[in-house]
């Protein structure tokens, strides 16, 4: 394996309860990517939700190995507890013998490989010149007041601002129109 | 190897934040146990209160006064036929209960029975519980779904949106439950299930109490909604038998059925406990501030040993009652037995009690300490256990719409108002 990785791994070790082994990365990468794969070739509704419902959940694992325990939870109480069930809602209302035999993919398919290459190369480039763009060693808060530190970074605290208040209220802000408009786009009459 | 067992008998944190594999396993193992117990107990216990209720005697047969009938259960439904419909997703039938159980069962690891006595203490905690709880519906959803038939769709669609609407209620008033946790010199609060109880300590008031009536407004829609959420009458809308048959699990049998059934138990016991860690002081015996002299430390840790007597004394009273025709005699050797085996365990129970009664490091007080911490937090979750029974036995079932109504229209606004209050409150009187 990497070396650099290697060696990141063992820094992060030298401090930490040893969370982060390869082997797991490798397990939950792996989960990812065949069930991210399984959500778009299975034929069956259901069974691709079933399959989006496991790759979220393996995403959550490895935001835990990124000592990132909050939006591990956040990513399962938001994504597999609460979207995913509203998806299996919906899905279980639609025919899905009729659905089974409709055509499976639509015609924007280049405008997605485009999409997915450029994707790609962003993330080959961020990998060759990642020395120069990142800093050596990552901001690592402790796993133990992992909370407590992303909360001084969104909201601030003693009296000051936090560094992304303003993104993350700008962030809610968006969402708040966005409820607005489902309630609105529902509702005929207010 | 037996370095790395006794190595943690002498700590105080958890066996996760030791990072002591063999004793996070033997905890593990030991609460797979309980919990499966606690089960077992629960069924006898529910169908035993459910006839007294009703003016019935409930199970007599097996066992005296029934008591083994849970066991005679559990074995007919391993031995029964598994079916599995020909026109179900065969697939997805198989693994829908393995869902519900194992949600059911994961979210365990973080539960505090006491300050040391998890399987580990997660910084995320009560949103660990939270989430990996909610996934429990997935299974219900999914099992209804792949029945391919009318009844269990409707009962795994009714189930998604009761459990939907329900959670955010629930979310909201763990969040104001949380904002009460904060309240001290630092200003932190924390989501971490035995940070919330020593918070408690801290503060030296549940959070019940805290804000009175703000704690008990949020407890009491955390109460209604861990119900909806277990789907228990009266809001047990997904197995309405009068009107779903049997709601999502219509098209299940023998050991697939029961493991929904154990996958429900252990999510209520789940639930009661996380109301037990918020709002009712976890594992602390009541008024641990103030009366803290070794005198009423040693007469609360008789509690445990007195609690087993008196279900030996009730076991003994029953073995006294039986009837002194020849047909009993068997049950009535089987009751004494039961009777003894109780009254040992107390005697066990207080000879602890006794041995460790000095507040040293020594591994009697230690053990000590231990069996009063679970004692007290299993017993305020067995309250939780008995009023589910109750709710049953008591309430009519919900329309559905009415339950809508309820999650959305009233519970709802309450749990916003009662956190926006929270917070406004506790930066007034900190």
């Amino acid at each position: 394996m990497n070396p650099a990785l290697n060696s990141a791994v063992s820094t992060i070790n030298a401090g930490m309860a040893p969370v982060a082994t390869p082997w797991f990365f490798y397990v939950l990468a792996g989960l990812a990517v065949v069930s991210g794969v399984a959500v778009i070739t299975r034929r069956n509704a259901v069974h691709a939700a079933l399959a989006l419902i496991v790759t979220l959940l393996s995403v959550a694992g490895l935001y835990l190995m990124l000592y990132a325990p909050f939006v591990a939870g956040v990513q399962i109480i938001v994504y597999a507890g609460g979207i995913m069930v509203l998806f299996l809602f919906v899905i279980m209302l639609v025919n899905i013998e009729r659905s089974s035999k409709e055509r499976q993919f639509n015609r924007m398919w280049p405008v997605g490989l485009a999409a997915a290459c450029a994707l790609m190369a962003l993330f080959v480039s961020a990998i060759a010149k990642g020395n120069k763009l990142f800093p050596d060693r990552g901001m690592t808060p402790p796993e133990s007041s992992n909370t407590q530190q992303i909360a001084a970074m969104l909201y601030g605290e003693a009296g000051r601002m936090g560094q992304y208040t303003f993104a993350f209220e700008i962030a809610s802000l968006l969402l708040l129109v966005a409820i607005l408009g489902a309630v609105i786009m529902t509702k005929k009459k207010i | 190897m037996l370095n790395s067992f006794m190595s943690y008998l002498g700590s105080t944190v958890t066996p996760g934040e030791a990072g002591n594999q063999f004793w996070a396993l033997i905890y593990v193992l030991i609460i797979f146990a309980g919990v499966s117990l606690a089960v077992i107990c629960m069924n006898w216990l529910e169908r035993k209160a459910l006839a007294h209720f009703q003016i019935r005697l409930g199970p007599m047969r097996v066992g005296p006064h029934g008591l083994l009938q849970p066991i005679a259960d559990a074995l007919k439904l391993m031995l029964k036929e598994d079916i599995i419909p020909t026109e179900a997703d065969q697939f997805v039938f198989w693994v829908a209960p393995l869902i519900g159980l194992l949600a059911a069962f994961t979210v365990y690891t973080v539960i505090p029975f006491g300050p040391s006595q998890a399987v580990s203490d997660m910084n995320i905690g009560i949103l660990f519980m939270l989430g990996v709880s909610s996934l429990g519906v997935l299974g219900i959803v999914v099992a209804g779904w792949a029945s391919n038939s009318h009844y269990p769709l409707i009962g795994a669609l009714r189930s998604s949106a009761q459990m939907v609407s329900y959670e955010v209620a629930m979310g909201l008033v763990v969040v104001s439950a949380i904002l009460m946790t904060s309240l001290n010199a630092s200003g932190t609060g924390t989501l971490s299930m035995i940070g919330i109880v020593q918070a408690q300590q801290q503060q030296g008031v549940w959070f019940i109490f805290k804000f009175f009536p703000l704690g008990f407004i949020a407890f009491a829609i955390f109460a209604i909604a861990m119900v909806a959420e277990t789907n228990r009458a009266p809001f047990d809308m997904a197995e309405a038998e009068s009107e779903l048959t049997a709601g999502f699990h219509t098209e299940y049998s023998g050991l697939r059925w029961s493991l929904f059934m154990l996958a429900e138990y252990a999510a209520m016991i789940a639930v009661s406990s996380i109301a037990v860690t918020l709002w009712l002081g976890g594992w602390m015996r009541p008024f641990p501030n103030l009366l803290h002299a070794p005198a009423w430390e040693f007469i609360f840790s008789l509690f445990p040993g007195l609690t087993f007597g008196g279900l030996a004394a009730i076991a003994v009273i029953g073995t006294a009652r039986m009837p002194a025709h020849s047909f009993f005699k068997i049950q009535r050797i089987g009751l004494a037995v039961f009777a003894a085996l109780l009254g040992f365990i107390a005697l066990l129970l207080l000879l602890i009690a006794v041995a460790g009664r000095s507040a040293d490091t020594s591994v009697a007080a230690r053990f000590r300490e231990g069996i009063d911490y679970v004692y007290w937090f299993v017993l305020k979750v067995a309250v939780f256990m008995y009023l589910f029974i109750w709710y049953r036995a008591t309430w009519p079932r919900y329309r559905f719409d009415q339950l809508m109504k309820i999650g959305w229209k009233v519970m709802l606004p309450i749990s916003l108002g009662v956190l926006v209050l929270t917070a406004i409150v506790g930066v007034i009187f900190p």
